[in-house]
């Protein structure tokens, strides 16, 4: 019996309909029964475009029989709901938004569907993406499809744990924090934080201005590059977007890490973090040693800094961007009587509690008196952070870590302790507030049997080198033959 | 650092958030921890480090001088909770007196 279509990474899948094997109607099919299957236990979608895929995959097997390619010609893919799509409801998680149908989409997702993309539906997010674990949403908490006890980790829980429980081939998330390493890291799957200014934000639902960045959760990291060549660009609606060229990724991936410098930071191997994690680590650099790579220590050492200086800046930079949930021009609108009372109340019961206190702490930060003291003051520790980075590539290629300090927690152990759920962040908003890129690539499984992420970090627009070097690994390893399957847990 | 009710409820009013009684007691507690937490940074020299809001070297990016369609109206409006002759419809801002 051949494998289950579901089964397939985007490069077998093309490889198939290139062949005639199969349609992109049957791998949608495929993916459609898998997620009748599985959906009810892990909760990754928002909402399912069921229909309109299978529109667009006939649409793509006609294009195909007609002579036609492109790079993503019937791949079922999701998308995270802060990412706008024409016509489809995009909700970011909040009830603020819970009717929001965008008149327009986000230019990443544009160029998956100008390459043939077919959209199974939106991905369940933390609210407005603030959070590491989905238990943000306004909606419901997506499972870990590894242990359905546990979060997929956040904010692109949703397409992390769509990918690992095979649900989509891949799915796109967005990393202002660590949102899409982290919860590459918690579902075992592949999750690419380019660098700023690398992918377009427009028709991306704004964060952190300064921080966000659309990134990439697959299979394996072959398909996480084709994806990134197809989305990565300048685009003339993102005066941020990098207008230097997109190289093939995919020509990257040449299995060798002979004679390259790989950093390990003492920081990121303190005590804290989960022994199986290090341990885990540690065998994974051992991999890279052997395979011809040069292992060097280096130290970043503001690193303890790091997450201080991103509960100002992002929070800071949220209550700006999220005034524009003011119900008048989309949204909820409590109907108040004067405007400022509209204003309280829609923003009041429209916002869930995260989001909230994200605003307070945002807008305690510019208030006067304090912009000094708390907003200027983290910027400046930013700079310090940023400088760690550079002098560190100017020793190493890429830097080696951990994704988190620990592999998926259980629903409900951090809710009530915000503190305690920023610090899940903790390795991985560095890179953000340094601009630069990163991958979590599968380096094992701790005693519970979930699965542990290997953090690798490179310059800005370095993703040829974090790409490659995260590929030889995956290669030399098995790690990404190991699926979850989340209904056998349930039965 | 210890924040007051009182300095909550300014915030609160400054961010346009109507808040119960009970969310201000929570985020005075909650807020309170994190600030205290980001009180670490005030032990940092920064005297002579000069910010970084942006991390890109690109600076006062340019775009060709040419008009391109925008978004239609209708299109615009199809979110709007309330709207009338093509504009969004909101409370009147100023008292009768005003007018």
């Amino acid at each position: 019996m051949r494998k289950a279509l579901y089964t397939l990474t985007i490069h077998e899948a093309l490889d198939g309909m290139s062949a005639g094997d199969f349609t992109a109607v049957d791998l949608t099919r495929s993916l459609l029964d898998r997620i009748a299957q599985v959906e009810p236990y892990v909760k990754a979608y928002l909402t399912l475009t069921a229909e309109l895929a299978l529109a667009q995959a006939e649409a793509a097997d006609a294009r195909r029989a007609a002579g036609e390619d492109a790079p993503l010609l019937g791949i079922p893919l999701a998308v995270k709901d802060v990412l706008c799509t024409q016509g489809v409801r995009t909700t970011c998680g909040s009830r603020i938004l819970e009717n929001f149908v965008p008149p327009y989409t986000a230019t990443a997702v544009q160029r998956l569907a100008d390459a043939g993309m077919v959209l199974l539906g939106k991905t369940n997010t933390d609210e407005f993406a603030m959070g590491s674990s989905t238990e943000n949403s306004g909606y419901f908490t997506t499972r870990n499809p590894w242990n359905l006890e546990r979060v997929p980790g956040g904010s692109s829980g949703g397409s992390g744990a769509a990918v690992a429980a095979q649900e989509a081939l891949a799915a796109l998330g967005t990393d202002t924090g660590g949102s899409v390493r982290l919860p590459a890291a918690y579902c075992g799957v592949v999750g690419l934080k380019p660098s700023y200014g690398r992918v377009s934000r427009y028709g991306l639902v704004a964060y952190g201005s300064s921080l966000d960045q659309v990134g990439v959760l697959a299979k394996d990291v072959r398909d996480a590059a084709l994806i990134l060549t197809v989305m990565a660009g300048h685009d003339p609606h993102d005066s941020t977007s990098m207008p230097t060229p997109v190289p093939d990724y995919q020509t990257a991936l040449t299995g060798d890490v002979r004679g390259l410098r790989v950093g390990l930071p003492d920081e990121y191997f303190i005590e804290g973090v989960q022994p199986e994690v290090k341990a885990a680590v540690h065998r994974a650099i051992d991999v890279l040693a052997k395979m011809g790579a040069e292992i060097v220590r280096i130290s970043l050492p503001n690193t303890d800094k790091a997450l201080p200086v991103y509960y100002l800046v992002a929070t800071a930079e949220a209550s700006a961007n999220l005034a524009r949930f003011d119900g008048v021009r989309y949204g909820y609108s409590a109907g108040a009587d004067s405007i400022l009372e509209n204003y309280r109340e829609s923003r009041g019961r429209g916002f869930g509690a995260e989001v909230k206190r994200r605003i307070m702490l945002g807008a305690y930060a510019l208030s006067a008196g304090y912009y000094d003291a708390y907003y200027l003051k983290a910027q400046q520790v930013r700079t310090l952070i940023k400088q760690d980075f550079e002098r560190a590539f100017t020793q190493v290629d890429v830097i080696a870590c951990p994704v988190a300090p620990t592999t998926a927690f259980r629903i409900g152990e951090k809710a009530d302790d915000p503190l305690a759920m920023y610090l899940s962040d903790v390795f991985t908003i560095t890179l953000n507030l340094a601009g630069m890129c990163g991958i979590s690539v599968p380096c094992g499984f701790d005693n519970a049997g979930l699965p542990i992420g290997l953090q690798i970090m490179g310059p800005h627009l370095g993703e040829e080198i974090v790409l490659r070097v995260a590929h030889a690994y995956e290669q030399a390893t098995t790690w990404r033959t190991h699926r979850a399957e989340p209904v056998a847990l349930e039965a | 650092m210890h924040l007051t009710i009182d300095e909550v409820r300014h915030v609160a009013e400054l961010a346009r958030l109507q808040l119960s009684e009970a969310e201000l007691t929570l985020y005075a507690g909650q807020l309170s921890a994190i600030l205290e937490y980001a009180a670490r940074l005030q032990q940092v020299d920064t005297s002579h480090v000069p910010p970084t809001p942006y991390v890109l070297p690109l600076t006062n990016v340019m775009a060709a001088d040419t008009p391109t369609p925008s978004l239609p109206n209708e299109a615009a409006l199809q979110n709007a909770p309330d709207q009338a002759d093509g504009f969004f419809r909101v409370r009147a801002v100023f008292e009768e007196s005003y007018a």
